[in-house]
């Protein structure tokens, strides 16, 4: 009784779900598998510098004169408009300044704050426990004055999208004039008024101006020559560290744990070949799989 | 409950005889996981999954304890809290990370031990409770993943509460009230936080106490083995501990391996960049997947996209909880008096070319986006699915004729069992 129930429940399901299926087929085969977007046609997928980075693969280091640049970049490009609000001043002493350069950084920063006297609002020199706030009062403003979009906090941009570091390099040097090829295939797309071209942007239209604009945009205090794949590089460098600022310490960590683990699993492998030695069975008995 | 020839617990230590004479939780042990319970000397490596669940169960309570003293379940902070765990809190990524991570590998074995289960017939009488114990389980695990996801509230965290607590608003008439009153509110936010957080913090608990009694009912029976062959005699069991907790030590450590490498090297690829994007209302995703171990009933769900009588979304929502709670009977839909897929020939066929390929499909369809042809894929896999449960089990069951099996474990693992007669496998199939 119970099985004659199961196989018409189990009929009725399937005639529901071959329906849906036979109509989906249907569709497909009138209509095609629906259209193809602009947006999916011509958005390329992230990549990085060439090269790669330091702190890429199993053994890789961050390299603290690149994110001492890339912050360096953040600091004089990205600041005007992103916070980081995760990352406080204080975390700098990771990318080896001296206390001396932290307190000077963090000074160098506008916080809003309280007045210990008369209790008004007022605005403060930061302190290395501060974080890289928004520089807008709230997001309404921040949305006012970008065209209507929020400038995102960046404190996990490289984290929060597919490829994240190569996704911030990517787009920062991805700016150009949409492609003739697009125009020519989807003529009613246009890049309306106040946003940009960028073709590793999901939708292909940002509203983000170019931020890295010329070579020497900004003057590298090591040197360095800041050229505008230079300066994306160690900007998504130093996004990479403020995303995971314990990526390079957790895989340190890895390799003796996986050193022990394999050390131990080739023990408990050998213990269980002694303890079983006196039952040694026989194996691909009766045509069973490893009959230990 | 347990076979005549088990090893009887005899302290010599007087710490230990005056234990066992006050509260004899030794002797629970040594007979529960000791050398006093008697298990088939054949158990393939497939029998390791049990005990790796219980692992990864006691690593989730343990880092998950030490992650809520770092937490604040409040909408305005969540996700600050999270990352003050990652970037503040000594040893909080290890934790939080083990936690994600253990999240995973706790479904991995688990599905691997299901599996082990459809294959071996170990849902079959006498063993029928374990499995319904053992199906319960899996939905605490399911309800207590969904919840634990929600708490770092990232954009996937409010997206897939909203998404899920909103299939209840497919029911009719009550669904819409139903939703309202699971989420605290009209879409998810502090009410929803606090009480996932609560429920998520309490389930585990619960799902440790069901353990038990999954545990306990095994022990009645006995452990099933790769032949489905009952125990008949002691030469065909070796006690649990030295040889079961030897074999399990090193399973446990091969597994290990593998979590310590993505803890520590990819901690993030089995998760979803968006989520580390903070809760927003306001911003859907492109797309809304949940976490890996749901897609396969992720892809049911989608796969129902007609209405037929009922709407097609409530189809959607019955098929994906039938889905699971079909196999609470499983047990009375395949009748077969051979438990291992070893030796039922028409069985195996549709077990690895229907099931394992269909579950496949489910779970890739799960996680791509609701547009063609990953719908299509995932109807005919659907379709499929639930034709071998309730429609291909029950008359395989019936009309299949299995191979001979051995007389018994002694037999299968020697070749030869000198107590055997020959033919006599009748209590077995019987």
């Amino acid at each position: 009784m119970i099985r004659l129930i199961s196989i018409f429940i189990g009929l009725g399901f399937t005639v529901v779900v071959l329906w849906a299926f036979g109509n989906g087929a249907y569709v497909a085969a009138t209509e095609g598998l629906g259209e193809e977007t602009a947006e999916h046609a011509f958005h390329e997928h992230a990549h990085g510098p060439e090269g790669g980075f330091k702190h890429d693969g199993v053994f890789g280091k961050w390299d603290t004169a690149q994110l001492q640049r890339g912050y360096q970049v953040y600091k004089e490009v990205c600041s005007s408009c992103h916070a980081l609000k995760y990352v406080a001043v204080r975390d700098l002493a990771k990318l080896g300044y001296t206390d001396a350069e932290i307190k000077a950084e963090a000074a160098s920063l506008s916080v809003p704050g309280i007045d210990p006297d008369t209790g008004e609002a007022i605005v403060r020199p930061g302190l290395p426990t501060d974080y890289y706030l928004s520089p807008y009062p709230n997001d309404v403003a921040a949305a006012a004055a970008n065209n209507n979009a929020i400038p995102p906090d960046l404190s996990l941009m490289a984290k929060a999208r597919h490829n994240g570091t190569d996704y911030v390099y990517s787009l920062l040097t991805g700016y150009s004039e949409a492609p003739s090829a697009l125009k020519a295939e989807f003529p009613e797309f246009e890049t309306p008024e106040g946003l940009y071209f960028n073709s590793y942007f999901p939708n292909l239209n940002l509203a983000m101006a170019p931020p890295l604009t010329t070579d020497g945009q900004v003057t590298y205090a090591d040197g360095t020559d800041a050229t505008i794949d230079q300066m994306a590089q160690d900007v998504a460098a130093f996004l990479t560290w403020t995303a995971e600022p314990t990526l390079v310490e957790r895989r340190q960590h890895g390799w003796p744990v996986l050193g022990f683990l394999l050390f131990a699993t080739i023990l408990a492998w050998l213990a269980k070949k002694q303890v079983w030695s006196a039952v040694k069975p026989r194996k691909e008995a009766q045509g069973l799989p490893d009959g230990d | 409950m347990s076979f005549p020839w088990a090893k009887q617990y005899t302290p010599t230590n007087p710490v230990m005889k005056f234990f066992d004479e006050k509260l004899p939780l030794p002797r629970l042990v040594y007979d529960a996981v000791g050398a006093g319970y008697p298990v088939p000397r054949n158990l393939s490596y497939m029998w390791n999954f049990g005990v790796l669940a219980g692992f990864f169960l006691v690593l989730q309570i343990v880092t998950g304890v030490v992650l809520a003293m770092h937490y604040a379940a409040n909408a305005q902070v969540a996700f600050a809290t999270t990352e003050h765990i990652m970037r503040d809190v000594n040893w909080g990524w290890l934790m939080r990370y083990a936690h994600a991570n253990g999240a995973s590998f706790f479904f991995i074995v688990v599905y691997l031990h299901i599996f082990r289960g459809f294959f071996y017939g170990s849902y079959k009488a006498p063993r029928e409770m374990i499995w319904l114990l053992g199906v319960v389980i899996f939905l605490l695990m399911m309800a207590t993943a969904f919840m634990g996801y929600v708490l770092p509230w990232g954009q996937m965290s409010f997206w897939g509460a909203k998404v899920i607590t909103g299939l209840f608003g497919a029911i009719p008439l009550v669904g819409e009230p139903i939703q309202i009153w699971l989420l605290g509110g009209f879409a998810p936010d502090n009410a929803a936080l606090n009480r996932f957080f609560s429920l998520h913090f309490l389930l585990p608990f619960v799902i440790a106490g069901v353990v038990i009694l999954h545990i306990w009912a095994l022990h009645i029976p006995g452990s099933s083995n790769p032949t489905g062959v009952e125990v008949k005699d002691e030469s065909d069991t070796v006690p649990f501990h030295p040889y079961y907790t030897a074999k399990d030590g090193f399973g446990l450590g091969f597994v290990l391996i593998f979590f310590a490498i993505m803890v520590f090297f990819l901690p993030n690829a089995l998760g979803h960049p968006d989520n580390y994007i903070e809760a927003n209302p306001l911003s859907t995703p492109a797309h809304i997947v949940p976490e890996w171990y749901f897609w396969p009933f992720y892809a049911i769900l989608r796969a129902f996209t007609v209405d037929f009588i009922l709407p097609a979304k409530l189809w959607g929502v019955i098929a994906m909880f039938a889905a699971i709670l079909i196999w609470f009977f499983l047990p009375w839909l395949d009748k077969s008096p051979v438990r291992s897929g070893h030796y039922r020939p028409l069985f195996r066929k549709f077990f690895w070319f229907g099931l394992i390929p269909a579950m496949a499909v489910l779970f890739y369809c799960g996680g791509a986006p609701a547009e063609e042809p990953y719908v299509m894929f995932s109807q005919i896999a659907t379709a499929y699915y639930f034709l071998h449960f309730l429609v291909i089990l029950p008359i395989v069951s019936s009309m299949e004729k299995p191979e001979p099996l051995p007389y018994s474990i002694t037999e299968a693992v020697l070749g030869s069992d000198e107590k055997a007669v020959l033919g006599d496998n009748t209590e077995s199939t019987a």
